[in-house]
């Protein structure tokens, strides 16, 4: 049964990651969805701290706080004239620290450990167990994790031509009346929500890895947006399931595995991808010339 | 789509509200002026073109004008009304080179974007829509490129899609920043065949536009702008070798008005 609950856990970490992941990838926002996944750690230890358990609402509130608070801050420092790479690594590297020390700090009322924040432990999300009124309603994180889906999948189901446009062309869409801002906090809360459900399976290092590399690998292979993302979905629901199995082969971590199979899968549609691959390209190459 | 009949400027009552009114329109970067104190009024089924030298704030008018970038103060009103409420009114194809033409998307599907602020919040194109898209398409000569990727087009086609997609958003108003900048000889002509078709149909066209050469042919008002407006009116009076002079101090190389135009494009994209 533990399996099942893992593939689960795995494929709904993969899925999250893997519809907001192309987003990030297309509006060239990769490495803010890496300095988001890292700034919702204090959010998370503050949460733990005020409430005194790992019962999520209040965590997802408090990492989706963070969230914006970390675009907030790395957009007002780039309108200040500060390099946007810097500002990015200015922001979260601060953010995490103050999550590092606060863990360090309270340790022992915490229950938190930094392994765990960091590295995830996706072996262990069976023992986590939701009970309703004496009846077994299986892992937490799995219920955390499918809530954050439906809302992901909502909200760009209902607001697909928004997020589109404001990825493709964001001054048309504010010319035609689109709230450019208030889509792109939006896909940011998106983002600390998928962070913040998905780091206890998965670890806040190894869930930016379901973020870009699926959507990196989806962008290789298609050219359409739809398309797209359900490749991106795809690649990273495949990536956990080769991953959880390459690691109990290997005996070694799950999440490693995992986004070590995404990097792999992302290898291979560099090489072989029909438009985009270096070995097709050379093919054709090769073809023209004779 | 565009049933709106052909109306002459002569038929219009005199009373009606000009297309754009721009009222003291100032605009910093950081604390540096890039537009200062600008006010004109565009009239109706005109073709306009805006020049001046580089930085002179020609597409940060048309960006300010459109809400799009903060303005120090000033006002503009389309058709009479603050911008906001005539948004739908108007349609805008901004600078080729402003958007990432590596985004997995057709032509087709760009076209359609220009439809969506007809759509409301939640509706999605539907027959309707694409029906008008491929219209637009078919104006532009790219009908037969709706399915292609938008990366596999050269750069006067994707011009063109641009072009399209503001057809798309049937407007009476339009702003184009810099349609001919680094497009193919073939594209400049179906260019300038549309804005003709455009103002035959009683729209107003404010274009930016970089060679000065042909100017005259095309535009039948000039706006000289340089951080300050330097002139403004019909191009037959406008278009002179003093105000020239005034716009772009000694950096003018097109001094001599009557050389024949230059061969169009230049460039090209193909």
């Amino acid at each position: 049964m533990s399996e099942f609950w893992i593939l689960l856990t795995g494929a709904l970490v993969a899925s999250c990651c893997g519809i907001l992941g192309v987003f990030l990838v297309l509006r060239k926002m990769a490495m803010i969805g890496d300095a988001i996944s890292h700034s919702v750690m204090p959010g998370i230890v503050i949460a733990f701290l005020l409430s005194g358990s790992r019962d999520s609402l209040l965590m997802m509130f408090a990492a989706l706080i963070f969230g914006l608070v970390t675009t907030f801050l790395i957009q007002m420092f780039q309108q200040s004239g500060i390099q946007s790479d810097a500002s990015i690594g200015v922001v979260f590297t601060a953010l995490f620290a103050v999550g590092v020390v606060l863990v360090s700090l309270y340790a022992r009322q915490v229950h938190l450990d930094q392994d765990a924040i960091l590295y995830g432990e996706i072996a262990y999300v069976h023992w986590n167990i939701w009970e309703l009124g004496g009846i077994n309603m299986g892992p937490k994180a799995v219920w955390l994790l499918g809530f954050t889906l439906l809302v992901i999948a909502a909200a760009i189901g209902l607001f697909y031509k928004q997020f589109k446009l404001c990825a493709f062309d964001p001054a048309l869409a504010a010319a035609i009346g689109i709230p450019v801002a208030l889509f792109h906090y939006l896909l940011m809360g998106l983002v600390s929500m998928a962070t913040v459900s998905s780091f206890e399976s998965v670890g806040a290092i190894l869930v930016v890895g379901l973020l870009i590399i699926p959507a990196s690998t989806a962008y290789l292979l298609t050219d359409r947006l739809g398309v797209m993302i359900g490749l991106s979905v795809g690649a990273g629901i495949a990536s956990t399931v080769i991953g959880y199995y390459a690691a109990a082969l290997l005996d070694a971590s799950i999440a490693g595995c995992m986004v070590c199979a995404a990097g792999a899968l992302f290898a291979l549609a560099l090489l072989f991808s029909p438009s985009q691959g270096i070995v097709m390209k050379k093919l054709r190459l090769r073809r023209l010339a004779s | 789509m565009n049933s709106i009949q052909t109306q002459t400027e002569a038929e219009r009552p005199a009373a009606s509200p000009a297309p754009l009114t721009v009222q003291g329109l100032s605009v910093a970067y950081q604390k540096k002026p890039v537009l200062r104190n600008v006010s004109f009024e565009a009239r109706e089924g005109e073709l306009i073109g805006v020049i001046g030298p580089n930085g002179a704030g020609k597409s940060t008018l048309m960006k300010a004008a459109l809400g799009l970038i903060p303005s120090l103060g000033g006002e503009v009103k389309v058709y009479g009304k603050p911008y906001k409420q005539q948004r739908k009114l108007i349609g805008y194809v901004p600078q080729r080179e402003s958007v990432d033409w590596d985004f997995p998307t057709n032509a087709l599907d760009v076209v359609l974007m220009g439809r969506y602020g007809h759509l409301g919040w939640f509706r999605r194109p539907g027959a309707k829509e694409k029906a008008i898209a491929m219209e637009a398409l078919g104006k532009v000569g790219m009908a037969d490129f709706a399915g292609r990727q938008i990366s596999q087009l050269s750069g006067g086609q994707q011009q063109r899609v641009f072009l399209a997609r503001a057809l798309a958003q049937d407007a009476r108003l339009y702003f184009m920043d810099e349609p001919f900048a680094g497009v193919d000889a073939a594209t400049e002509k179906a260019i300038i065949t549309l804005l003709q078709e455009l103002k035959l149909q009683g729209k107003t066209v404010i274009v930016v536009h970089h060679d000065l050469a042909t100017v005259q042919d095309y535009f039948d008002s000039v706006l000289l702008l340089n951080v300050e407006l330097q002139a403004y009116g019909p191009t037959e009076q406008t278009f002179t070798q003093q105000n020239l002079q005034r716009t772009y101090g000694g950096r003018l190389a097109f001094l001599d008005r009557s050389l024949p135009s230059q061969p169009p494009g230049g460039g090209g994209g193909e």
